[in-house]
């Protein structure tokens, strides 16, 4: 019973990370490549997720709304890119952070203003529904073992973009030296907005999937926006391979802490009063270690090159 | 002569004003229109201003502001309202932080508040005050509610709340009435939107019931995981975590949950036949208990404003304190510490014409106060 139980908060801890990967792999993307600080990255999570609930509602399908995700989440970052963020290159960070906060407000009152305050109806196709028994766990979600494998399909899709196509080779290149290759005669600014669609993508593909396990609503994106930072600095800033290791550390960091901390603290204090402190200590467990790593290895763990 | 003629009829005017004609009165309704809470604070404002219509009584002017949630931007508003509105009473708040922001100062100002939903434990005992009413409940009330109920078909009970203030009163409320065995006590983060790691401890501890206090968003994603997780342990929790406003997101997932609440929508008394048709017809969904509070609040007021002028406040608690209105809740009137004594019920979610709403199943308390009121010297 103890092991299926363990066993079962490592494959929670695992899906956890997978769902901050799709976030900070984006972000990470963007401010690699782009050198660009995108707070606005949970609003187009919330896109995603309004455009699967929204489309799923009309249509009776999950799998048309996850599709509308992806292109709605796409082409919402490639407007804001084209309209917004191209102002922004050559300003400090601190520009960037003020213009992209400035976002959250416009996406989180448009989103209102259009689909009202009350969150909204997004249910898991009947495809993925229920548990099943995995060796050594009773039962276990089919949705979340579905979102484990998308992640390690992204992870890998991401990989093989960018070491393997003529795209990612540009992606590294803009990365090292941005003015040598417009030099060369690539077009940086299409290739920016590209970058910065393909980032707003994956952010809208992890608001759909995590949209029909938690609920549809305005302000959905900032949590979990904090989150994903957490998980690139961790990670080094600027690297896919950081972002994955990074989003996994987070995902089990977090959910073991919440598993193992209060029971543990149960041992030297009455139950009631472990029950709080563990879940305020499980609450800063990730901060403590984002902490710790930077300590240590103030880039990151996989530090991009600079 | 001509002048003192019409001073005189003035003087009889005026004397005949205050009692039939009420004063103009200002109320400064401060709530939450934006971000992730703005459900409860949208159906604060509409069940406010529904009663305000129907009274139609055009004396009554209600100043709306946003607080966005936050406490610093309550208190800014709420001073505001004061000092340049020039506010008779303050009400709306949704959030007992913020409450305890606003509240006391604006009653330590000479002003009154009407809350429609926060009710910290912080206010009710020996901190009450003779002009600070609470027309919904005290925090503790639904919680408790849910804790007699447990008694009846449950020995050992998984409970969880987020880790903050109105969390920690929600357990200490359903433990103060339940007498079987804690499987477990687990506080969560709040904001939390994933609850695997919960799910999981649940189905390892062998409870044969989960009293979960989750209120808004956090509720809505544990429900639909938990329908997914192949556990089949009973949920139950106090009416906020399954009112109107969140039944919608959380879908089928939620059926069958029993919950508790202080007014329901198929409650049989004819202020309720008359309030539920009504909202319908001006908004276009069903009301949660939100609304029907904020109703109550703004029907209080009504009430004490036909009695007497806002301008002597002290008759003007008093007024309020008589509670002479037709709650939807049925019986309605004010403990002590100005907090409602009224009837519990528990309720279960069901599904009528495809939506999903409460219906009654029993009354668990009648005419039930609250723990803190015998510390309250009023």
């Amino acid at each position: 019973m103890i092991l299926s139980l363990a066993l079962e908060q490592l494959l929670n801890g695992l899906q956890l990370g997978v769902m901050l990967f799709l976030m900070a792999a984006g972000l990470t993307l963007i401010f690699g490549v782009m050198g660009l600080i995108n707070l606005a990255h949970g609003s187009l999570y919330m896109v995603g997720a309004f455009a699967c609930a929204v489309v799923a509602a009309a249509t009776g399908s999950f799998w048309l709304g996850l599709a509308a995700s992806l292109v709605a989440a796409a082409a919402a970052g490639a407007i804001v890119e084209f309209l917004v963020i191209r102002k922004l290159y050559d300003r400090d960070h601190l520009d960037q952070v003020l213009a992209t906060f400035a976002l959250i407000l416009v996406f989180s009152e448009g989103a209102r203003w259009v689909f009202g305050s009350f969150p909204l109806y997004l249910d898991i196709p009947p495809l993925l529904a229920g548990a099943v028994p995995l060796p050594g766990i009773e039962a276990y979600p089919l949705y979340r073992l579905a979102i484990i494998g998308v992640g390690a399909l992204v992870a890998l899709g991401l990989y093989l973009l960018i070491s393997k196509t003529r795209l990612g080779m540009r992606i590294r290149a803009g990365e090292s030296d941005r003015e040598m290759i417009a030099a060369l005669g690539v077009d940086i600014r299409t290739l920016y907005t590209v970058v910065f669609a393909l980032g707003s993508a994956l952010a809208g593909l992890a608001g759909a999937l995590v949209g029909a396990l938690q609920s549809v609503q305005v302000g959905m994106g900032e949590p979990v926006l904090i989150l994903a930072f957490v998980v690139i600095v961790i990670g080094g800033i600027g690297s896919i391979k950081g972002a994955l290791v990074g989003a996994l550390i987070v995902g089990l960091t977090d959910t073991l802490g919440r598993f193992l901390l209060p029971p543990l603290l149960g041992l030297v204090m009455p139950a009631s009063t472990a029950a709080t402190v563990g879940a305020s200590l499980a609450a800063m467990l990730i901060y403590i270690v984002m902490a710790l790593v930077l300590a240590f290895r103030p880039r990151g763990l996989f530090p991009a090159k600079a | 002569m001509k002048t003192l003629l019409s001073a005189a009829t003035l003087a009889l005017s005026l004397s005949v004003s205050s009692l039939a004609v009420a004063e103009p009165i200002k109320v400064g309704l401060i709530t939450t229109l934006s971000g992730g809470g703005a459900g409860l604070g949208v159906d604060t404002r509409d069940g406010f201003m529904l009663a305000i219509k129907q009274s139609g009584n055009t004396d009554i002017t209600v100043i709306t502001e946003d607080d966005a949630q936050k406490p610093e931007l309550a208190v800014q508003i709420a001073d505001k309202m004061i000092q340049s509105d020039q506010v008779d009473i303050l009400t709306g708040i949704v959030w007992s932080n913020l409450l305890m922001a606003v509240a006391p100062s604006a009653v330590a100002q000479g002003k009154i508040y009407v809350s429609t939903n926060a009710a910290p434990a912080a206010l009710a005992g020996e901190k009450c005050n003779p002009l600070y009413f609470n027309a919904a409940y005290q925090n503790d009330n639904l919680h408790e509610a849910v804790g007699e109920y447990a008694n009846k078909d449950y020995k050992k009970i998984f409970i969880m709340a987020p880790n903050y203030p109105a969390g920690k009163d929600s357990l200490t409320g359903f433990k103060r009435y339940y007498k079987g065995e804690l499987a477990a006590e687990v506080y969560t983060k709040v904001g939390q939107t994933d609850y695997a790691a919960e799910i999981a401890q649940i189905r390892a501890s062998g409870a044969d019931g989960v009293f979960a206090f989750l209120p808004g968003g956090m509720g809505i994603a544990f429900m639909k995981q938990y329908a997914q997780s192949g556990v089949k342990t009973p949920i139950m929790g106090p009416g906020f975590s399954f009112s109107q406003d969140v039944l919608p997101a959380i879908g089928d997932a939620a059926l069958g949950v029993k919950n508790s609440g202080q007014w329901v929508k198929d409650l049989d008394n004819e202020a309720n036949k008359k309030f539920v048709p009504a909202f319908q017809k001006e908004y276009g969904r069903l009301p949660s208990v939100y609304a029907v509070q904020a109703y109550d609040a703004a029907q209080l007021i009504l009430s004490a404003a036909a009695k007497a002028s806002v301008k002597d406040t002290k008759a003007f608690a008093a007024a309020l304190k008589a509670a002479d209105i037709q709650s939807p809740r049925g019986k309605f009137k004010f403990n002590n510490n100005l907090h409602p004594i009224q009837d519990i019920y528990i309720t279960e979610v069901v599904k009528e014409d495809g939506v999903l709403t409460n219906k009654t199943v029993s009354k668990i308390f009648t005419d039930h106060g609250d723990a803190y009121a015998k510390d309250c010297k009023m």
